[in-house]
């Protein structure tokens, strides 16, 4: 365990891709099988047991330490495992002396323990644990059995770092890595040449999605619209659907965009695919919820999002739906080394053949030139669903289906955010890269109040800013506090005092579950107008006026 | 009689009224007591000053010889009677010269830690525990997460990166006043005896170190030294210094800083921080209480830093806690103060 921890704490330091990679591999290669198994699983987010519950791990530590400053100690650090690593009381015989070697638990052990550990072992285990381990082993076992790891790897990256023992592409891992299972004894044999190629056994395997570039100025010069199909960028989130068959038997999957079976929480769609009889495809496309025909707005598709179990009221009120972009396997063929143009006329035949009510095509746009791409792109002549459009997709017509983000063949053209200056008026410490400084932002705008003009708040920020900006805004806020309530710092603001910040968002919505009657979408802080006086910024009307007409 | 009597919280700092004095005011006073040389107790600009003879120099280092209308050293104990009020200076183990301020008015006493620490610092005297009735704390680590380990184990941390990459330089952000100076002092300790090299910004108080008796070993200008002699270099530099034009002279440079904040994973990854190295000129969680319980206070004022898990700890001691939530403190370990310094 101390080594992987040890790994797990310069990955946290480490800020570039290739140095991540290189600690990596470095790691793969020198630990042998099953700890750099267990290691290669814990990174990808594969390993399979019941996670110990925050709330176990509160009660451990407020065992042990008064639970007042256990939470103000929370609140500040803005991590519960950092902060019991950091709490927890040295041990009677303090590890390092006490020789660490003999007694500190490998990562295997906990593992294998793990899955066999019952509800009511698992506190003795942990605080066992947790007494042998010294800071980092602390921290990174905490981190493990939570199962919020965040060191800025992502699985991709992981399996990256294990390709390069072998010289071989994350994709080739990806192709097989659904049929296989920690700790992979087989998968590094393959890759230091020492086996064969494991054979994958996953009928309906995910498939790494192709991503687009956003268009930036001057991009789209010199390219000639001939060569490229256009569709609409729809808002909702990206997955892949998939039938398959095994021994007679239908198989259906939906797979979010990284790769994470999202089958659970949309029955109706699975059912819909089953019920589609002998065919066998995997389609890429936009999950959205379709009332009556129209898409409905994110804010619907979030009510079936990140979900176990869902009720008949909630599918029968929020219907998931698929609007398909492409092709990428149709009966024995894999599509994706096909021009996007065949894809799509075979994607075009499958659709009108299935006439399922839950899957359609994302229609294509007839344009002349760039110009109309710009011009729809701010403009959708989508009449139903104009609101449900971020902008505009670009395909190359001749474009292979290749992972990652490759240069040139597709892009994304999203429509501008709005704009408008709003008044800080409550910050609360962040959590995780942001922890230990103010960092979660309310802001609010003017209106006419029984008092003269009062701000209402109108959202909430937390990125958007730089490393050298958020400490600014820290300081700003803790020189600027007026009242405090609990963890959240009331920030001075009126007509002579107060800091301007201009907020970036993409859309608006009317709501009712906030006071100022208006709700953001993807608000965060475009700029700090330290130079603004706060009765300069901007007015509610300012905001209501850019509401959607009903 | 009540501490109010003796002491005021203002937005100035704290205001002795029966000697008609400040302690570390923020803004010009008629008269000032102040604590230590760091810029956010040390300012210019007031008409009377007393302090110890090493915080006296290093405010004339940063400000000029005519910082203040008149000026009074005081020996560490020696009693300066300032109105009604006895007033002496006692050692508070924070950086050269740093003290506490004790005042005895009518029996009570009353004790402004300024910033302190109590682990061995080989740059300045020590601590020097004192009974008092009402004891005013910093608290910049006050809470309980914040255990510093052994300083010079965190050195050893940086020697021992040093070897393994030798080809690249060791750049240490810390701040100018006090902490470089440990740095370089616990460096000599951990056997360290090539050069360090140094940001312009810390030569003159380095100079000053030195020519006060702190032996610091071979230490050079890094402004002009040659790249090829800075492979495997240790240089010191003010925290604002490693994100500058100035950073780029160095081959490959690790970004180390040293710094009571790099127990907290967010804020050494915010700064970019390769190698944290946990060394701190200010009480750590255990330091604080050990202390607080030593004076034998029956009130603890709390000026600035993480106030609310301290006041809550004394009240379970069964102490009247309150923080005063100064503002304009603690703004050194931040590293904020750092471009002041340069600048200065």
């Amino acid at each position: 365990m101390n080594r992987f921890a040890e790994l797990l704490d310069r990955l946290a330091f480490e800020p570039s891709r290739n140095g991540k990679l290189r600690l990596m591999t470095d790691y793969f290669s020198r630990r042998g099988d099953p700890e750099r198994g267990m290691a290669l699983a814990a990174l990808t987010g594969s390993l399979v047991f019941a996670h110990a519950k925050p709330g176990l791990i509160r009660a451990l530590i407020e065992e042990r330490v008064d639970p007042a400053l256990f939470r103000l100690s929370y609140d500040y650090v803005g991590d519960l495992s950092e902060t019991v690593a950091l709490l927890w009381p040295r041990a009677a015989q303090a590890p390092a002396e006490a020789g660490e070697q003999g007694f500190a638990p490998t990562l295997a052990e906990i593992v294998e323990r793990l899955s066999r550990a019952g509800k009511r072992d698992l506190p003795g285990l942990l605080a066992g644990w947790l007494d042998a381990l010294d800071e980092t082993g602390r921290w990174a076992l905490l981190k493990l059995i939570t199962g919020s790891l965040r060191v800025g790897v992502s699985a991709r990256l992981a399996k990256t770092a294990a390709a390069a023992l072998g010289a071989r592409e994350p994709d080739e891992i990806e192709e097989v890595w659904h049929g296989l299972s920690p700790p992979y004894p087989d998968l590094f044999a393959w890759l230091e040449g020492r086996g064969p190629r494991p054979q994958t056994q996953d009928p309906a395997p995910f498939r790494a999605p192709m991503l687009a570039h956003p268009v930036e100025a001057g991009d789209l010069d010199g390219l000639s619209p001939a060569d490229f199909s256009a569709e609409w960028k729809w808002d909702g989130i990206r997955v892949q659907a998939i039938r398959a068959e095994q021994g007679g038997r239908a198989i259906a999957r939906l797979y979010s965009r990284a790769g994470e079976d999202i089958s659970a929480g949309f029955p109706d769609l699975v059912a819909s695919l089953l019920s589609m009889s002998g065919a066998r495809f995997a389609l890429d496309g936009e999950l959205l919820v379709v009332r009556a025909g129209a898409v409905q707005s994110f804010g619907a598709l979030q009510q079936r999002l990140n979900r176990k179990s869902v009720s008949a009221r909630l599918i029968a009120e929020h219907p998931a739906h698929v609007r398909a972009y492409d092709l990428l396997a149709e009966d024995e063929a894999d599509l994706r080394e096909r021009p996007f143009c065949e894809r799509r006329a075979r994607l075009e035949a499958l659709i009108a053949r299935l006439d399922a009510p839950a899957l359609d095509l994302s229609p294509a746009i007839a344009f002349a030139g760039w110009d109309d791409i710009a011009r729809l792109r701010l403009e959708p002549d989508h009449a139903r669903d104009a609101a449900a459009i971020e902008g505009v997709m670009l395909k190359r017509l001749d474009s292979p289906y290749v992972p990652g983000r490759p240069k040139g063949l597709w892009w994304k053209w999203k429509r501008d955010p709005h704009v408008v200056d709003a008044v800080l008026m409550y910050a609360q410490r962040g959590h995780g890269k942001r922890s230990s400084y103010y960092s979660d932002f309310t802001f609010g705008v003017w209106r006419d109040g029984a008092a003269g003009a009062e701000l209402t708040p109108v959202g909430k920020a937390y990125f958007g800013f730089t490393d050298a900006e958020l400490r600014a805004l820290d300081r700003y806020v803790r020189d600027n506090t007026v009242e405090r309530f609990g963890p959240v710092r009331v920030v001075g603001a009126g007509a002579g005092r107060g800091l301007v910040l201009e907020i970036a968002f993409e859309g608006l919505n009317r709501s009712t579950r906030h006071k100022s009657g208006v709700a953001m979408r993807f608000p965060r802080i475009a700029r700090i107008r330290w130079d603004k006086p706060a009765s300069e910024a901007d007015r509610l009307a300012t905001l209501e006026a850019m509401l959607p007409q009903v | 009689m009540r501490a109010e009597d003796l002491l005021i919280p203002a937005a100035e700092g704290l205001y002795c009224p029966p000697g008609d004095f400040f302690i570390d005011p923020l803004r010009p006073a008629a008269r000032a007591v102040v604590t230590h040389g760091h810029s956010d107790h040390a300012r210019a600009g007031h008409g009377a000053v007393l302090a110890t003879r090493p915080t006296l120099d290093i405010m004339a280092i940063r400000y000029g010889a005519g910082f203040a209308g008149a000026t009074q050293a005081a020996a560490p104990g020696a009693v300066t009677r300032i109105g009604e009020v006895e007033v002496s200076l006692h050692p508070a183990g924070h950086v050269r010269g740093s003290a506490q301020v004790l005042m005895q008015w009518r029996g009570f006493r009353a004790v402004v830690s300024g910033d302190y620490k109590r682990a061995a610092d080989p740059t300045c005297a020590p601590f020097e525990p004192l009974r008092c009735d009402l004891f005013v704390s910093e608290a910049t680590f006050g809470l309980p997460v914040f255990r510093h380990p052994p300083a010079l184990r965190e050195v050893e941390k940086l020697v021992a990166s040093a070897a393994l990459f030798a080809e690249r330089a060791h750049l240490v952000g810390a701040y100018p006043l006090g902490k470089a100076q440990r740095v370089m002092a616990l460096l000599r300790e951990a056997g360290w005896d090539r050069p360090i090299y140094l940001h312009g910004a810390m030569e003159r108080l380095t100079e000053y170190y030195r020519a006060d008796g702190v032996e610091l070993g071979d230490v050079r200008k890094a402004t002009g030294a040659d790249r090829a002699a800075l492979a495997g270099a240790i240089v010191i530099c003010p925290p604002s210094a490693m994100q500058e034009a100035w950073a780029r002279r160095f081959p490959d440079p690790v970004a180390c800083f040293a710094s009571g904040w790099m127990r907290v994973r967010a804020r050494a990854r915010q700064r970019g921080v390769e190698l944290p190295l946990v060394i701190s000129d200010h009480a750590d969680w255990d330091e604080l209480c050990a202390t607080i319980v030593e004076t034998g206070c029956s009130q603890l004022w709390i000026t600035h830093g993480e106030e609310d898990a301290l006041a809550h700890w004394a009240t379970t001691r069964g102490l009247a806690a309150r923080p005063l939530r100064l503002v304009g403190y603690g703004e050194e370990d931040a590293g904020d103060g750092a471009a002041q310094e340069s600048a200065a």
